[in-house]
């Protein structure tokens, strides 16, 4: 079985479709890309790293690439609703790769800020874009390179020099229509010197979306100085499959606090690369998964202190349950050049059933010996003791498990910088323990 | 009139080992029973066993709590029905907040009941009443439970959570261990406030000590499972003052 031949064999076939919709700078990556893939191979379990999920089972399925891009026009006021309790957003929806604005959003932006598709932007601006674009992606990794062949279009973001967004940009991930079907999304975010800004992005399906796979790769520049609160939400129901990419570079002096939080899914791996190309920069990274039936998150963070004098923190914290599966990489590299280093990485996984499965891998990569690192990882059940404690107190046991597994997650929770978010995640959380399905758009905390 | 709790013939098991072997007890409403002995006699197990801890195994015997079979019910139906056991070693759960803590509590106990949740005001107008009894500093309610607490705290919080829960029946588990001199007159004086004519309490301790401030009843010794003497105070004084060895010759 060969699940990436599909993918390619379709873009041989179709070149200039592919092209023919999609911006000129898109076009020009993909060459490079189709040569990488020649005679690679979609990482399954007997890949290092992926021991617990296999891309090419879940690339396998053929749900169709709408590379000719024919789509009705979406209706906003049908779509999942998603808005932070006594928040306003700047909102955008990504339909399968289309980016379409809520009313007004263009007016809302301050001057300077751009959100909006990638083709467009591609158009616009190309000076900006250009030496951006792809130049974070590794093409060596499979998924970033069959995102790059296939890509037509996505969202960028970019908040110019100086510029301290307030309100936070919010995408909402959704898909269209009655098919399966496989969206290939871009996203290059830039945060120039000295800005800051608060993006906040969730991938939502309904109970009633046929299986989809989302392949998506997001680049994200962080120049001196500049600030990034990034939250990567996902909220989708058991037959979703999502591949993400993320890479980051931070600059000197720039502050990445990002989230990535698997509040349901189908099958999950989600890959973080942060670089820090600068010294004196912080970067938190904090995640979380909730599983419970037969579904599947896999968290990959490749964390590299390529210069001195910067401080990372990572947190990964699972919840399992029923046959549920979990899986963790987290790999911090500390170069010869990156003295007085301070990384630190923990995951803590607690399965609250016998047949829930988690898999951890921490492992650091220190050349350097001026640096303070460690990490660590945990998997275990719910303290009995504690469950006692509670239960002679009165608190029935389903609503002390409930409390615990929630109190187990508040510190991710409260790691959420983006204003309303912690609260509403609260609530998520809480609802999904619960056993309610974690609707947003059914939010009461809206 | 039946007694509030009547203990026949009880057995139990930790790990399929024996610990308590044909334990017979009755308190009656208003009483302060006081169970001593030497270590490893079963004194944590029987607490453990009435409170409903599921590492403990009962084997044998029955448990009437105010006519109600107390064995059958689960840990959270006994705190309903106003049984409290106070934790030798409370436990930490980072978190959680004391107020959720007891309101979860408060509000379970209620429904039980039929009746609706408490309302907020008056919950924390409870709070804070109930905290005075034992001086438990307000800013203990805001932090997780028992996280970062002494020793002290520890037990202070255990007496406000009993005085929040009011129940009939209250185990106080070597409630003086850790304690200094002051703490340990703080937390008598919370338990004696509480005292009524229908609620009783069973102090289960290694020392006289603390006896000199939560005056029993009945003093009970507990040795290899089962009471082996009862007397009034005046047993706790002897065995303070002579150790457990007569006793054992006497029961071997």
């Amino acid at each position: 079985m060969d699940a990436l031949r599909q993918y390619t064999d379709l873009y041989d076939a179709h070149r200039e479709a592919v092209d023919a919709h999609a911006p000129e700078l898109l076009n020009a990556l993909r060459p490079a890309a189709r040569e990488a893939l020649e005679g690679a191979r979609l990482p399954d379990t007997h890949t290092e790293g992926y021991e617990r999920t296999s891309l090419e089972e879940m690339m396998a399925p053929d749900r169709g690439v709408n590379i000719m891009r024919v789509g009705q026009a979406f209706d906003l006021s049908t779509a999942i609703r998603c808005e932070l309790p006594n928040v306003s957003t700047l909102q955008a929806y990504l339909v399968g790769d289309t980016f379409v604005p809520t009313e007004g959003l263009e007016r809302r932006l301050p001057e300077g800020v751009i959100f909006t598709s990638l083709a467009r932007a591609c158009e616009l601006w190309p000076d900006l874009i250009k030496p951006r674009l792809g130049a974070l992606a590794d093409l060596n990794d499979t998924p970033t390179a069959l995102n790059t062949m296939l890509a037509q279009d996505g969202v960028v973001v970019r908040i110019p020099a100086g510029l301290h967004l307030e309100k936070p940009l919010q995408l909402v991930n959704v898909f269209d229509g009655t098919e399966p079907q496989m969206a290939v999304r871009r996203l290059l975010v830039i945060v120039e010197k000295d800005a800051s800004a608060m993006l906040l992005t969730c991938d939502h399906t309904r109970p009633d979306t046929p299986s989809c796979l989302s392949l998506q790769v997001t680049e994200i520049w962080l120049d001196h100085g500049a600030q990034l609160d990034f939250c990567d939400m996902e909220e989708t129901s058991a037959d979703n499959a999502r591949c993400s990419r993320v890479y980051v570079s931070q600059h000197s002096s720039s502050q990445l606090r990002a989230n990535v939080v698997t509040l349901s899914c189908g099958t999950t791996r989600n890959d973080l690369r942060t670089d820090i190309n600068g010294e004196h920069c912080l970067t938190h990274i904090n995640g979380m998964a909730i599983c419970t039936e037969r579904r599947h998150a896999d968290n990959c963070s490749v964390l590299r202190h390529l210069h001195p004098r910067s401080r990372s923190r990572q947190l990964f914290k699972y919840v399992l349950d029923d046959y549920a599966q979990g899986a963790f990489e987290g790999s911090i590299l500390v170069t010869p050049e990156a003295p007085f280093t301070e990384a630190y990485q923990s995951n803590r996984n607690i399965l609250a059933s016998a047949t829930a499965r988690m898999h951890s891998r921490p492992q650091l990569e220190i050349y350097n010996d001026e640096v303070s690192c460690s990490h660590g990882a945990a998997t275990g059940q719910l303290d009995e003791q504690a469950l006692f404690y509670m239960r002679t107190r009165g608190i029935p046991e389903r609503e002390a498990r409930l409390m615990l597994m929630q109190a187990f997650m508040a510190d991710v929770i409260d790691s959420v910088a983006i204003p309303g978010l912690a609260d509403r995640l609260r609530h998520l959380v809480e609802m999904r323990f619960r056993g309610d399905t974690a609707v947003c758009g059914d939010c009461p905390a809206k | 009139m039946s007694k509030l709790l009547e203990i026949k013939g009880l057995h139990a098991t930790v790990e399929g080992k024996e610990i308590i072997r044909g334990l017979d007890l009755e308190i009656g409403a208003g009483e302060v029973h006081a169970i001593m002995g030497p270590n490893g006699s079963g004194k944590s197990t029987l607490s453990g066993v009435l409170a409903g801890n599921p590492a403990y195994r009962v084997t044998g015997g029955s448990v009437s709590f105010h006519g109600l079979d107390l064995l059958s019910l689960s840990p959270e139906d006994r705190s309903h029905e106003g049984l409290f056991l106070s934790f030798q070693y409370p436990v930490e759960i980072p978190g959680v907040s004391m107020t959720n803590f007891m309101r979860a509590a408060i509000n379970a106990k209620r429904k039980y009941f039929g009746e609706e949740p408490m309302p907020a005001t008056e919950f924390l107008k409870l709070m804070r009443q109930r905290r005075e009894i034992v001086e438990l500093d307000n800013r203990l309610a805001s932090r997780s439970v028992n996280e970062g607490f002494s020793g002290g705290e520890k037990k202070r919080n255990e007496i406000f959570q009993m005085a929040m829960l009011q129940p009939r029946l209250s185990i106080l588990d070597e409630t003086d261990s850790g304690l200094d001199i002051d703490a340990l007159r703080i937390v008598a004086s919370g338990v004696n406030q509480l005292k009524t004519k229908e609620n009783a309490t069973i102090v289960i301790t290694h020392y006289q000590r603390l006896l000199d401030y939560i005056k029993p009843d009945f003093v009970h010794v507990l040795y290899h499972g089962r009471i082996v003497r009862t007397g009034g105070p005046e047993l706790a004084l002897e065995l303070e003052e002579r150790g457990y060895d007569w006793i054992k010759q006497q029961a071997d």
